[in-house]
């Protein structure tokens, strides 16, 4: 016993650990200078929004979720999402598997395209919708009046400018994780006499489940929160088309402040659980790597 | 199950992996695909396995015990592949590895659970892996995850055995005696295995018969014994073992184009400086003497030519020599072979002045 503690006393850390780091002052200024940056641009929005909404107390924080506006924006948010998330799960799947498993005619093209979203505007985004499904300009007008179709200023035109945005997130994610692995486990599943479905099930899909969970809640932040795009395609009507936070924004310029950042903690929580999951995730993935 | 292939060209673009392979497997044979890489063995394994298609426009087909399975899917063909770096599925355990294949059986052929548990069991006892169903890849070390691969390519009852590089991947010590391992393994369960590997060492000791491969075509096929002391080809007698290059002379002139000699450094004897010279005998300069192993290894130079040799001498050869950096000795060589520019020519005594 004696002999441990006197070991530890006598403990003193390597040379080599002082030399490789910078000197106090310079870690401690650009410590600082991280910090600070942080807390300006991120803590404070943060605490301002929360700060807002419950200025007034919490009887009004409470009482702007009982206005019918603000339920149906929030219910059209989540149906939205819940159409938008699935689809590019789907998608995301396909592309990064296509992608990384195969080699064929047209694959940088495919990888371009998924970067699309993130190089073009949002609202150059929702224009085009507008341009191509318009009922009254748009390049599809005639069979949409037709088959009296609703798309723009309706869900379906929300629905599709969100995917668009939202399109590249799963597949992003995914791609780099499908590439580590490589081939050999599906085609040794091959050789086994597993068929396609079986060792996309039990061979492909448990590999990349973590990456693949991680893409989802992204994409689901950004489904939720996307504001440009679908400002343009939905026309923005109360109660009808209005999204979360284009609803927030009218509430806003309606000087109705409380109920905006009472409405934006919502968001703000959606940020904060998709960090928390995030986290989660990767201290999951470092736990397997490790294995 | 004998294995056949017949006439596989196989190329990637431009780049060509195989050209008019043809190659027959003898039933029960364990055989050893052996070349430097690029040298196409991976890709003629791989499309044994039906991993890989032979290119359509070329006739080449492959055939299990007589039965063409050209185009049969890999899992169709009856065939356990281990690959080189295991591929074991690395979210289940040793158990659901080994299982998989059986459990990806249709239904009228699936065995009941608690037959796949005893299979399973069975092919653990069989790769010495007994109690670790439980494990996950992760936690196995190299040369264990080696035999769970191979479990689980038997665990489907395969009629032929197909190894990429089966002990690249693993540091020497584990690899000589998993070598011989696989050696006893499969002469007691008698089943055809091919193996591909860059290292002539492993094929030599490993294979019942060698195929000895080199841009993207056989150079030969034979016992080990055959390929080393019969080497068709510069390349065989290269690539096998040691060996010392020689200009042939004018001396012999039978053809315009001067050959190249090759003797094996164990056919190379030393001798103290001014023994009777004859024609196969030159004098040298001792270069360097390593000495570690049962066989010292000499390095020479030829006086007058500046060529370098090696020999390799006994070390109570060594000892009774006295041999020294910088004495001068006189090499002769008990075994010369001729190569010229079209083929092997004869076994001579000839060696330029």
């Amino acid at each position: 016993m004696a002999a441990i503690v006197s070991r530890t006393r006598s403990f003193v850390p390597p040379k080599s650990f002082r030399t490789i780091t910078e000197s106090a002052p310079v870690r401690w200024t650009l410590t600082a200078i991280a910090v600070g940056f942080l807390s300006l641009f991120l803590l404070m929005p943060l605490i301002a929004v929360f700060y807002e909404a419950f200025k007034k107390g919490v009887q009004l924080y409470l009482a702007t979720f009982s206005d019918p506006y603000a339920i149906d924006a929030i219910r059209l948010t989540l149906t939205v999402a819940a159409i938008s998330v699935p689809l590019n799960l789907l998608f995301g799947l396909a592309a990064a598997w296509a992608i990384t498993k195969f080699t064929f005619r047209g694959k940088s093209l495919l990888v371009t395209v998924l970067d699309l979203p993130f190089a073009v505007s949002p609202v150059i985004a929702g224009l085009i919708f507008v341009l191509i499904f318009s009922t009254t300009h748009g390049w599809l007008a005639e069979p949409i009046k037709a088959w009296d179709l609703r798309i723009i200023f309706a869900l379906p035109g929300i629905a599709l400018a969100t995917i668009f945005i939202t399109l590249p997130f799963i597949a992003r994610e995914l791609i780099p994780v499908m590439q580590a692995q490589g081939r050999d486990e599906e085609l040794a599943a091959l050789t086994l006499g597993a068929g396609g479905w079986r060792t996309f099930f039990h061979v492909t899909l448990p590999n990349v489940k973590w990456g693949l969970f991680y893409g989802v809640i992204l994409c689901n932040a950004r489904a939720m929160g996307e504001f440009g795009a679908v400002a343009v395609v939905s026309g923005n009507i109360k109660g009808k088309t209005s999204t979360m936070p284009l609803y927030i924004e009218t509430l806003y310029m309606e000087y109705q402040t409380v109920s905006a950042f009472s409405l934006a903690t919502i968001l703000s929580l959606l940020a904060l659980a998709t960090l928390l999951l995030k986290n989660f995730i990767e201290w999951r993935t470092a736990k397997s790597a490790r294995h | 199950m004998s294995i056949q292939a017949t006439h596989i060209s196989k190329t990637f673009g431009d780049y060509r992996a195989l050209e008019n392979v043809s190659l027959t497997v003898p039933d029960g044979r364990l055989v050893s695909l052996l070349g430097p890489s690029g040298s196409g063995k991976t890709t003629l394994l791989r499309i044994l396995a039906g991993l890989e298609y032979p290119d359509p426009d070329a006739l080449g087909r492959v055939l299990f015990h007589g039965e063409d399975v050209t185009d049969l899917a890999p899992g169709k063909r009856g065939v356990g592949f281990v690959f080189q770096h295991y591929a074991l599925f690395r979210h289940m355990t040793v158990e659901k590895n080994i299982s998989f294949g059986l459990r990806a059986m249709p239904l009228s052929k699936r065995p009941s659970t608690d037959e796949i548990r005893k299979r399973v069991n069975h092919l653990l006892e069989l790769v010495q892996l007994n109690g670790l169903n439980k494990r996950y890849p992760s936690e196995l070390s190299g040369g264990q995850r080696q035999r769970v691969a191979l479990a689980r390519a038997l665990a489907v009852e395969p009629r032929v055995l197909l190894l990429d590089e089966p002990f690249g991947a693993l540091d020497a010590k584990v690899r000589k005696d998993l070598r011989r391992w696989l050696r006893t393994f499969q002469e007691e369960i008698q089943i055809t295995t091919i193996f591909v590997t860059h290292d002539q060492e492993e094929a030599l000791e490993l294979a019942d018969e060698v195929v000895v491969m080199n841009n993207a075509r056989i150079e030969q096929v034979g016992s080990p014994q055959e390929v080393y002391d019969k080497p068709k080809s510069p390349f065989v007698i290269e690539f096998l073992g040691n060996v010392n290059r020689f200009r042939a002379g004018d001396s012999h002139h039978s053809t315009a184009e001067a050959g190249v000699l090759y003797v094996r450094p164990h056919d190379v004897e030393i001798q103290p400086s001014g023994a009777t010279p004859h024609q196969q005998a030159i004098p040298a300069k001792v270069l360097h003497i390593f000495s570690a192993g049962n066989f010292a290894r000499v390095a020479l130079e030829r006086i007058g030519t500046h060529e370098h040799f090696e020999a390799e001498v006994p070390r109570e050869r060594l000892r009774e020599l006295a041999l020294e950096q910088g004495h001068t000795v006189t090499a002769t060589f008990r075994h010369i072979r001729l190569f010229e520019k079209n083929g092997f020519i004869e076994d001579t005594n000839l060696l330029a002045p």
